[in-house]
């Protein structure tokens, strides 16, 4: 990083110090930004990098109404801020944001909306979800489905599919968890889980790790392996709480993510051999497909029942099968990226031929956030 | 209500206007003074401009079925059936998550884009929830 790369131009404390009931924890962060930003003479649709911990970046962001392109999470105890500063620095030297907001605020002493273990009933969640019963990812990650299904189309059928064509990947790589064919009526027939899911339109539950190393592209031809660059990448949040996302049909944070990485990479749709959407749910690599931009709004359940993401098709998407197939440990995002590098390098076992782009878009949380990594081989 | 065994909301200073009005019967939602943004969940900013000057005011209670799901696993303290989790898009904008009440919990009898009306349930002296019913039933 250069020196004067980036340079602090708004600081400023809480109104109040020392015993502050009157405010919880995340109206801390909130009226300590506010006082930055006059500060600095800014609001919050100038900011797109936050950093903070002890609350989540996402939290703060879609508190204060920053839509990020870049934000930091790193929390490693009271120095977190310094870390924080340098990171910003670096982003923005980079160009991953360009005016980064580092926040803290904790209600240490009178302890109100402070997250706890459990449903924390005195956050946002705890108070506006936790009391209907969301459950669990398959209740609540499915939530928006039914309103996509209405404004696009889309039928049963073609989610449904969405677990067939990922099960035909599935059974060309001997690592995946079940690799038996399965039909739309298989898919249809199986345990309704949240309606409108189905238990095979849901992620299985499994143990596993991964691991990568990364290195400058200088050193990158000093390895045995043939290298796989970071051609783009992006990321984005949008929020903690899935009712409040802008539209539930659609992800802000992947539409974010996924153009900052086609305009870092420098790359069209066309230009893209093969294509990773991290699948929790089956409802996801229709979003992703149509977030990213590979294909127009409701045309992904269509796209994926004529077979163009299967085996011989022109995009193939989730080729180790996937969330709903290979595995899913949790954070299911790591085996999405490991498939993305085998079939960079030529050593997939349900190989694409002459494989040169790989995309490889990743979710957290319940469309909290989400990264996209553009990878090549040349 | 000592048999209540689902979560329970704790407000904070910043939401304890929307709680104390759900105990009176008021969905409670706040507008930005400067550009009219609306507002919720319920904070003292506005998430559009910035500016700390927004207002709550006692929405209509009117809203549609945005989307839900009818969650079929074990989930003991919300019961054995089947239930909606639904997403309640109010008249004047913002959404929410609520329950419907006064209705089945089958995709045949929630329609999306059936008209609701808030219906506050109270768990405890200090805590009613606002969920909604299928508007023009008694």
């Amino acid at each position: 990083m250069k020196p004067r790369a980036a340079a602090i131009v708004g600081a400023a404390e809480t109104t109040e110090l020392g015993r502050i009931p009157e405010l919880a924890q995340i109206q801390l962060h909130a009226d300590a930004a506010l006082n930055a930003m006059a500060d600095a003479g800014l609001s919050a649709a100038d900011i797109d990098g936050v950093a903070t911990a002890g609350e989540a970046p996402a939290g703060i962001a879609h508190y204060l109404g920053i839509t990020p392109t870049w934000v930091d999470g790193t929390s490693v105890g009271g120095c977190s801020f310094m870390l924080h500063v340098r990171h910003a620095a670096a982003a923005i030297a980079e160009g991953l944001c360009t005016t980064a907001l580092v926040t803290h605020g904790e209600s240490g002493r009178s302890r109100v909306g402070r997250a706890g273990f459990g449903a924390a009933p005195a956050t946002l969640p705890g108070q506006f979800e936790a009391p209907y019963g969301p459950g669990g990812p398959p209740s609540t990650f499915t939530l928006g489905v039914l309103r996509y299904m209405k404004e696009t189309g889309l039928t049963h059928e073609q989610l449904a599919a969405v677990a067939v064509v990922q099960r035909e990947w599935a059974g060309m790589n001997p690592r995946a968890t079940y690799g038996d064919p399965i039909t739309v009526q298989d898919v249809l027939d199986s345990r309704m889980i949240a309606y409108p899911f189905h238990l095979l339109e849901c992620c299985l539950v499994t143990d596993g790790g991964g691991a990568l190393i990364l290195v400058s592209e200088e050193r990158a031809r000093d390895f045995p392996v043939k290298p796989v660059y970071i051609l783009g990448t992006g990321e984005s949040v949008e929020t903690p709480m899935i009712s409040q996302m802008e539209d539930m049909t659609t992800s802000r944070a992947f539409k974010v993510s996924g153009a900052k990485a086609f305009a870092e990479a420098g790359i069209g749709h066309d230009d893209v051999d093969h294509v990773m959407i991290y699948d929790a749910f089956a409802h996801l690599p229709l979003y992703g497909l149509e977030d990213l931009g590979f294909v127009g709004r409701g045309e992904a359940g269509p796209f994926i029942e004529a077979r163009n993401t299967a085996p011989g098709g022109q995009l193939p998407v989730n080729t180790n099968g996937g969330g709903l197939s290979y595995m899913h440990s949790g954070m299911y995002g790591m085996y999405a990226l490991q498939e993305s590098v085998r079939q960079m390098r030529g050593t997939a076992p349900a190989q694409v031929a002459d494989a040169k782009i790989s995309v490889c878009h990743g979710v957290g949380g319940m469309f909290m956030a989400s990264g996209t990594i553009i990878m090549t081989n040349e | 209500m000592a048999d209540y065994a689902k979560p329970i909301p704790v407000p904070t200073p910043e939401t304890q206007d929307f709680w104390d009005g759900a105990k009176r019967g008021e969905l409670r939602l706040q507008r930005c003074d400067e550009c009219e943004q609306l507002i919720f969940p319920p904070r003292p900013f506005c998430t559009k401009c910035s500016s700390r000057s927004v207002s709550s005011f006692t929405a209509s209670g009117r809203g549609k079925l945005y989307s839900y799901v009818i969650n079929h696993r074990p989930a003991p303290v919300f019961g054995e059936d089947p239930y909606a989790i639904a997403i309640v898009e109010l008249d004047e904008g913002p959404r929410m998550m609520s329950n419907i009440v006064e209705c089945e919990q089958t995709p045949e009898a929630l329609l999306l884009d059936m008209p609701l009306e808030v219906a506050f349930e109270s768990i405890t002296d200090e805590i009613s929830l606002p969920k909604f019913r299928p508007a023009g039933g008694n």
